[in-house]
């Protein structure tokens, strides 16, 4: 008995933390747990993708099918299409030109108010706090008409990538704050001794830091100016749309061509997908920054 | 709004005067010198000023340009009936609120967004809170997991909802087809076509689209419990079900309530998905409050109407922001203000 509570006590957080993938009822349902909620997650993206490989006689045969034979033709279809190609370089040139604006901009507004003090220094704060609560969609009417017509940048680039930036500074300028105030002081008093002014200070010292911080606003910036519809929406035609953009308007326009929606769809996500997977431990510390304060 | 703030920190000067700029070099130049707070003190105020405009400056002109200038047009716009051409002369005072709060269409909008704002924390904080409960345990394949949820919120709204329209397509749809095959019937207009059931496929879409945010926030929470509060109520024998419900679930108290914030201010701005997916339609069965302005300003051109609505779409925000602030996020906000 008092063996047995022994052997309990010492074997418990072996068996707990050493060997994580023992075949226990407990473990065998949150497998199954899992796999059920990956399955749900995945599924609707894997059937795009496995659906840009069958023909749409296939499709409307057998809804639930997998490809059988094999058809590349979508896929080739998509590639080939300049258009798709003209929408995948449009979507490159406004999300780096987005991200460009908002790293430089908001590291530089991020710097005084983390580290000078003045007052007004949290009224100012405040600013881009509030900004956090104003979504772009309450200013697009107005701001469709600044852009075409005040500053005639209707149909480029720049047009759509201002704005997009103005709207994902206060989350830039909420998440590099903390991360500029977190920089230790002694830092900036060496720096102030051996005769750096607080430029050098900004330039020498603060911007190599908080490079970790630069590129997690960055990549931040760079989806959701990837991901955008409404703004690129109102404000580009023709060639200049997007890709999200060319993906709503190929499905509509070809909306009985369930195949080639599908191939059109998957390929589109792939450059989104890839950033994401490369960048991943990035977009979740910053999302997590941002929840944390 | 710079300005502003400048002037203030000029008339404000002498009492921050002390803080950092006189410490370094000036005072080793003139050690002790009585007239250390006199002219210097102000060249290097009066610098720091300047440092600061200079690097606050471009962010303050481009949000101001973008963000402040456009809503304040809106709220000027909202006050005049205007349809795109000439200037603002036809001011109609409050009328296009009025217009705009008896219009069954956007009344049905409001009530769509808040059908949304709560349904989405009511069905995502529990499904997310039991899926990052049940993954936060060391297990095979786990960081592969945490990448696979977070698939679906990384995708563009546009990308996700073209997908959905396909899947949903009644009669060719994969779902009408596995609903067929088991013998399930499915509505004869399709899912998003049928004006009772267009809000909740909607609402299916909207779960599958954000819940893997939830649950990658709350597994970052629950990281932040420490390890020994765990062994501690194992000793004192506590079951998995009260270790969750009396430690962890409290301690995660922050990162849910930060959460249910996102979540609403995203419910109240939804406007992608509901575009592609079904434009507010069947009979205005999905509209909601950024559709309905869409619609008037860019299709209709009722600019004014537009206008009034993007305000009471912010009011309406701003008003739940405030609220939520107070009843919910005070609780975590508090201890700080009081370190501050």
């Amino acid at each position: 008995m008092s063996a047995s509570t022994m052997n309990d006590l010492s074997l418990a957080p072996t068996t707990r933390n050493r060997r994580p993938g023992s075949l226990r009822p407990t473990n065998v349902i949150v497998y199954g747990i899992a796999l059920v909620v990956v399955a749900l997650t995945l599924g609707p993206v894997i059937y795009g993708v496995l659906g840009g490989f069958r023909t749409n006689a296939q499709l409307a045969e057998t809804p639930a099918g997998l490809p059988d034979p094999w058809v590349l033709d979508n896929y080739v279809g998509v590639l080939t299409n300049p258009t798709f190609w003209q929408y995948t370089w449009n979507s490159v040139g406004v999300s780096l030109i987005t991200t460009a604006v908002v790293v430089v901009f908001g590291v530089m507004a991020a710097y005084p108010l983390a580290r000078y003090e003045f007052k007004g220094r949290e009224g100012l704060f405040m600013v881009f706090v509030v900004g956090l609560l104003f979504p772009a969609t309450v200013a697009i009417v107005p701001l469709f008409i600044l852009i075409t017509q005040n500053l005639q940048l209707g149909n480029t680039w720049i047009g759509v990538a201002l704005p997009q930036a103005a709207f994902a500074l206060p989350m830039t300028v909420v998440i590099l704050r903390p991360f500029l105030m977190a920089l230790p002081k002694e830092l900036e008093e060496a720096a102030m001794i051996d005769g750096a002014s607080r430029i050098g200070f900004f330039w020498r010292i603060l911007i190599p830091l908080s490079g970790p911080g630069m590129v997690t606003v960055g990549v931040l910036a760079f989806v959701a100016s990837w991901n955008a519809y409404l703004l690129p929406l109102l404000l580009l035609q023709g060639d200049m749309k997007t890709l999200p953009l060319g993906v709503a308007d190929f499905s509509s326009e070809h909306a009985s061509d369930t195949a080639g929606v599908f191939a059109f769809t998957s390929l589109a996500m792939i450059p989104a997908l890839v950033f994401f997977l490369a960048m991943q431990k990035r977009i979740v510390n910053g999302l997590q920054g941002a929840v944390k304060g | 709004m710079a300005d502003d703030v400048t002037t203030r920190d000029v008339a404000a000067s002498p009492a921050t005067s002390p803080a950092r700029g006189a410490a370094g070099r000036t005072s080793r130049v003139r050690p002790a010198a009585p007239a250390r707070g006199g002219r210097r003190g102000v060249n290097s105020q009066l610098r720091k000023r300047l440092e600061i405009v200079f690097f606050v400056a471009p962010a303050l002109a481009l949000f101001g340009l973008f963000v402040i200038v456009p809503i304040a047009t809106a709220v000027q716009m909202s006050l005049f009936r205007w349809k795109g051409i000439g200037p603002l002369v036809d001011f109609v005072g409050l009328r296009n609120y009025v217009s705009v709060l008896t219009n069954d269409v956007f009344t049905g909008a409001v009530v769509h967004n808040l059908v949304i704002v709560g349904l989405s924390i009511l069905i995502q904080l529990p499904l997310g809170l039991a899926i990052a409960l049940l993954l936060n345990r060391r297990m095979w394949g786990q960081s592969a997991l945490r990448t696979i949820i977070f698939v679906p919120y990384v995708l563009a709204e546009v990308v996700a909802g073209v997908i959905w329209l396909q899947l949903l397509q009644p009669q060719y749809g994969v779902i009408d087809g596995i609903l067929d095959a088991v013998g399930l019937g499915s509505p004869e207009q399709g899912w998003l076509g049928d004006p009772d059931l267009a809000l909740w496929t909607l609402m299916v879409v909207l779960t599958w689209k954000y819940l893997g945010l939830a649950v990658i926030l709350f597994l970052a929470g629950l990281q932040g419990v420490p390890e020994e509060l765990y062994e501690a109520a194992q000793l004192d024998g506590a079951t998995w079900w009260q270790v969750q419900r009396k430690i962890t679930i409290p301690l995660l108290g922050p990162t849910l309530r930060t959460w249910g914030f996102l979540s609403m201010i995203g419910s109240l701005q939804l406007f992608d998905m509901v575009w592609i997916l079904t434009r507010g339609g069947p009979a205005n069965a999905t509209t909601t409050m950024a559709t309905f302005l869409i619609n008037e300003g860019t299709e209709r051109s009722n600019f004014g109407i537009a206008g009034a609505a993007s305000v009471v779409l912010f009011v309406v925000a701003l008003f739940m922001a405030v609220l939520y602030q107070q009843l919910i996020l005070r609780r975590d906000t508090r201890p700080e203000t009081g370190r501050n």
